[in-house]
């Protein structure tokens, strides 16, 4: 009789002990975050002496103030219309790829498609420097047409095009996968109803690849969201500039007034905590796919 | 009938024109011309550029220490992360695979840090360290360790320490999904054989779960290679590379010839430097792994 009982409480000695380390993990994971929260709701002057976790008075009004007198309206704004449109115009570009290399006749696809997983592969430290002299020659970084929208929506676009470039591959590799698993005679019987290539691709194969094209737009959402480095090197004005930029620039601004700062940079990471909760399993899984190549 | 064929199949190529014109502009071009650049003196702007052979590369390994010290510490926040980092999260990915309660939850929170930008990470911790008011001297100041307060990210013997901890922290959660999957996708009926013949956990680790787990940490050690010796965002919004270059990497130093003394050439010389070691040593660890698996 002794020894079930031995094993008992070893067993339950390695199970508290085990959550205990995986609880401390977690709160070192939490605290920081916390935080910056509690942090920007205290004031200038207390910021510095209350050091406890939750304020005796909460200042929201520091989100106001940095919303409308830190620029964090625009900049949020900003993220949000990159986000959006680079994500919408990767979901297109690589869907309509991926169906072509997955289902339609064309010599050559397998190279192209290989090109692109190549290319996902190997780390090229230094692009950003030719990027920046190949925006340049094109003529996104100084446009001069004479209207002031115009040269905006240039040097938008300027930062727009080499996002969506770097999800191709990502999208067309998942998003082919997705397409060869596809049942052929759906396709066929949608074909002999008189549906064109185009309809097919819009009408059949679009919707059944909605858990890949999920995950895709969750990958691509993040990597623009956070995106800093083309930021910091093309956008210069401020009424263009997304979150992550304009954290720095505020930053270097106003270097010691840290509620408001931690107030932007709740406002620019609310909503990727969010889309994250919301959406931790499609993230999950996609790293798990993503680890099969 | 011939000819509508060929249109046919022209017509097919427009499903992948625009990702393919896309993909030759912004990543094809760069990505030769990072390589044509670096044998250039060019200072982005003027049309004339100097063609100067290898002379960017010659200065880079003769005549530029601070490249190389950026080099060092790029390799020794990678080391920490390798170590302290995969080590962390090979643990907790253990702890979780033993089947308990509450797993899912610890997965979500461990994985907030890795969805947040390295902009926002860093500025949190860059005043958590301050020396004035931030979090860590107070908390030293109540336990009783307050002796060994200080300005962290000011100070040449704790600032890369520092960076590579806030490194760590938004990067362990992962590792730890990535080394989750691989230990849960292990056929749990080897785990029972191997006890049923009597091994113990050590045995059952070292016997079963390493070996099937070695693509799993090839992998993982790879790409913690490459975002590591890559790291630069958390470095801006920590220590800028301060202090007195303590903190200097390798991206951050090729910034500095672009913007600061305008050297692209020269920059793109430090980029094919450092992405032809990091190619190098990721097929080398492949070929490692090709080999281990095999014996």
């Amino acid at each position: 009789m002794e020894k079930p009982v031995y094993y008992k409480t070893k067993k339950a000695l390695a199970n508290i002990l085990t959550h205990s380390f995986l609880l401390i993990v977690a709160a070192a994971c939490v605290l920081p975050l916390l935080w910056m929260v509690s942090s920007s709701l205290k004031t200038q002057a207390t910021v510095f002496s209350d050091m406890s976790l939750i304020p005796k008075v909460f200042h929201w009004e520091n989100y106001y103030v940095a919303w409308t007198k830190g620029g964090f309206d625009k900049y949020f704004f900003n993220s949000l219309s990159y986000t959006v449109v680079v994500v919408v115009g990767i979901v297109f570009i690589t869907s309509l790829a991926a169906y072509g290399i997955s289902r339609l006749k064309m010599p050559g696809k397998n190279i192209i498609f290989f090109l692109f997983l190549a290319a996902m592969m190997i780390p090229i430290p230094g692009g950003f420097i030719a990027l920046y002299a190949l925006l340049n020659k094109l003529g996104f970084l100084n446009p001069n047409t004479g209207y002031a929208f115009l040269d905006d929506l240039i040097r938008r676009l300027g930062y727009i095009l080499p996002l969506v470039n770097q999800g191709l591959a990502l999208g067309i590799y998942l998003l082919k996968i997705s397409f060869d698993n596809m049942p052929s005679d759906l396709e066929d019987s949608a074909s002999i109803d008189g549906c064109s290539k185009l309809g097919i691709y819009w009408h059949i194969a679009l919707p059944l690849a909605k858990p890949a094209i999920a995950i895709v737009i969750i990958f691509n959402a993040l990597n623009v969201w956070n995106e800093y480095i083309l930021a910091m090197l093309i956008l210069q004005d401020k009424s263009l500039m997304p979150l992550q930029r304009g954290l720095m620039v505020f930053q270097g601004a106003h270097i010691t007034q840290y509620p408001l700062l931690m107030s932007g940079i709740t406002i620019a990471t609310i909503p990727i905590i969010l889309v994250y909760v919301f959406m931790q399993r499609q993230i999950i899984s996609g790293i798990t796919a993503g680890m099969a190549r | 009938m011939q000819k509508i064929r060929v249109r046919d199949i022209t017509g097919n190529y427009l499903y992948v024109l625009p990702a393919v014109i896309l993909f030759l502009t912004f990543h094809i071009y760069p990505f030769i011309n990072v390589f044509r650049l670096s044998l250039f003196r060019w200072d982005g702007l003027s049309p004339v550029m100097q063609f100067v052979g290898l002379a960017n590369f010659r200065d880079i390994f003769t005549a530029s220490p601070e490249w190389w010290f950026s080099m060092w510490h790029a390799f020794y926040i990678t080391m920490f992360t390798l170590i302290f980092q995969n080590g962390l999260a090979l643990i907790l990915a253990l702890a979780c695979d033993r089947a308990i309660r509450s797993a899912n939850i610890y997965r979500i929170i461990f994985f907030i840090p890795p969805v947040l930008s390295g902009i926002v990470v860093g500025l949190i911790w860059q005043w958590i360290y301050d020396g004035n008011y931030g979090l860590l001297n107070y908390w030293l100041e109540k336990i009783g360790f307050g002796y060994l307060s200080r300005t962290w990210l000011e100070d040449p013997r704790t600032a890369l320490t520092c960076v590579a901890i806030v490194h760590m922290w938004k990067g362990f959660g992962w590792g730890f999904i990535i080394l989750l999957a691989g230990l849960q996708s292990i056929p749990r009926q080897l785990y029972e054989a191997a006890r049923v013949d009597g091994a113990g956990a050590w045995d059952i680790f070292r016997k079963v779960t390493v070996p099937l787990m070695v693509p799993v940490f090839v992998l993982v050690i790879i790409l913690t290679i490459l975002n590591t010796m890559q790291i630069y965002d958390i470095i801006l919004a920590t220590s800028h590379g301060g202090p007195a270059g303590h903190t200097e990497v390798p991206i951050t130093m090729i910034l500095h010839s672009m913007r600061d003394y305008r050297e692209f050439g020269y920059a793109c010389a430090q980029g094919v430097v450092i992405g032809v070691m990091l190619l190098i040593v990721s097929f080398a660890l492949i070929r490692v792994s090709k080999g281990v698996r095999q014996e």
